[in-house]
């Protein structure tokens, strides 16, 4: 029979590991670049976006994402696509982040006096130079305390792709613990490289937020 | 698309729905007071307890904050049992509902109790009253008051996130959705059935809440 040392059963980690960070930075950047589309339609005052967004928003914060991942997983192939774990964890992780993001900046936008809008369409900006020139480079600073902050809860949304079979870090934890049958050691090691990539993104966070309290 | 959602395939298992969503329920509701009444307790020695005992609070909550709740799950229900400590699955899920829960309403909690000014201890120490009745009707009166819609999130938060017990076959109301797909194969229907009646209960939770707030924060 096979037998997993210590440093063998770390080392399969790890690498598992590199499969948690690059979905994590996917559903990040993807799910940025939706959460601004939406942020855009959220603030635009044309009653439909709006209300589709809304929406959009109160699903995907108010289902778990567990349930997600399982309609993306199963819901695509009703169309007679093939699917793979890599792709339904992908798509489900992106839109459930877009969600709390476009809900994250849009508190920061609305934190922008309204002086500011009226100002800048008295300058006949139109919204989107508003937007852009005006409102977003103010928001911005105020936004990227609790946009670091969300980073952490994509990193720990990642471990759920693990059970639609996306091999990540607690995925690689199960098979490890059905292999070796060290359930506390396996479960602790893989606790602990989850701490150690979240804990400097919250620690940081939080200094971004106390830097910002004393500025005002 | 040539497929047909049938919904109707449903209706057979609704004693399955109906246990799993009361499962949830009662799982959100216990873990919803244990975990507040840990996260006061916590939120209280790091404030006003010895050093050391803030540091432990401070460790367990940051350990729990940092990693996924499926980990603390599978930890709890997996690895705790390799000490000695032997859990069925439905107290596990409690476990580590109220542990998870514990560790965000501390933090929560905590920043409630910073909030209060240090003017109204010291006024209600000059007035006699003990170091308990000042936590009790003052500081933690006022704490509540404020971070009540934060905690309120956070309820509707683990609620969603409780989900996850299903994994370790707690039967909740994501078990009776698996279990039924195992069955009738109409994953679909069955999980965007589920879907919707999660989004149902965050709403209902939400409305429950706030209904609650006021009830508790009536006028002063």
């Amino acid at each position: 029979m096979l037998q997993f040392s210590f440093w063998d059963i770390l080392s399969n980690l790890l690498v598992a590991t590199q499969w948690t960070i690059v979905l994590s930075l996917i559903a990040f950047f993807c799910g940025g670049i939706v959460g601004l589309v939406l942020l855009f339609m959220r603030t635009s005052r044309i009653a439909p976006l709006e209300w589709f967004t809304k929406i959009y928003i109160e699903f995907f914060q108010g289902t778990p994402l567990l349930m997600q991942l399982f309609l993306f997983f199963f819901g695509i192939a009703l169309f007679g696509v093939e699917v793979s774990p890599w792709a339904a964890a992908t798509l489900a992780l992106t839109f459930w982040t877009s969600a709390f993001l476009t809900e994250i900046w849009r508190g920061c936008v609305e934190s922008i006096p309204k002086g500011q809008w009226e100002a800048s369409s008295s300058l006949a900006l139109s919204y989107i130079e508003q937007m852009r020139y005006v409102i977003l480079p103010q928001a911005s600073r105020i936004a990227v305390a609790p946009t670091v902050g969300f980073s952490v809860q994509v990193i720990k949304g990642t471990a759920l792709a693990s059970i639609i079979g996306f091999v990540e870090l607690t995925k690689a934890g199960t098979m490890l613990n059905n292999a070796t049958f060290r359930p506390f050691l396996v479960y602790s090691l893989v606790a602990l490289i989850y701490f150690c990539l979240c804990f400097p993104l919250s620690w940081w966070a939080k200094k971004i937020e106390g830097r910002l309290n004393v500025a005002r | 698309m040539s497929y047909k959602l049938q919904f109707a395939e449903l209706l057979p298992y609704w004693n399955v729905l109906l246990y799993g969503l009361v499962f949830t329920i009662v799982l959100t509701i216990v873990s919803t007071v244990a975990g507040v009444a840990v996260g006061t307790a916590g939120a209280a020695a790091r404030t006003f307890g010895p050093t050391w005992l803030g540091r432990i609070v401070a460790v367990y909550v940051e350990l729990i904050r940092n990693t996924p709740f499926i980990v603390q799950l599978f930890f709890i229900f997996f690895g705790l049992p390799a000490l000695g400590l032997k859990l069925s699955e439905t107290t596990a899920a409690f476990l580590a509902m109220v542990i998870n829960l514990g560790a965000y309403s501390t933090e929560i909690i905590r920043a409630g109790i910073e909030a209060v000014p240090k003017g109204h201890i010291e006024a209600g120490l000059s007035l006699a009253m003990t170091k308990w009745e000042v936590l009790r009707h003052i500081v933690l009166n006022q704490a509540f008051r404020k971070i009540y819609p934060a905690l309120s999130s956070q309820i509707i938060i683990v609620m969603l996130g409780s989900a996850v017990v299903s994994q370790i076959s707690a039967e909740d109301l994501t078990y009776a959705a698996n279990y039924i797909a195992s069955r009738n194969f109409r994953n679909f229907e069955v999980y965007l059935f589920v879907a919707l009646a999660y989004l149902v209960l965050a709403m209902l939770t939400r409305s429950a809440l706030r209904a609650l707030g006021r009830v508790i924060f009536k006028a002063r």
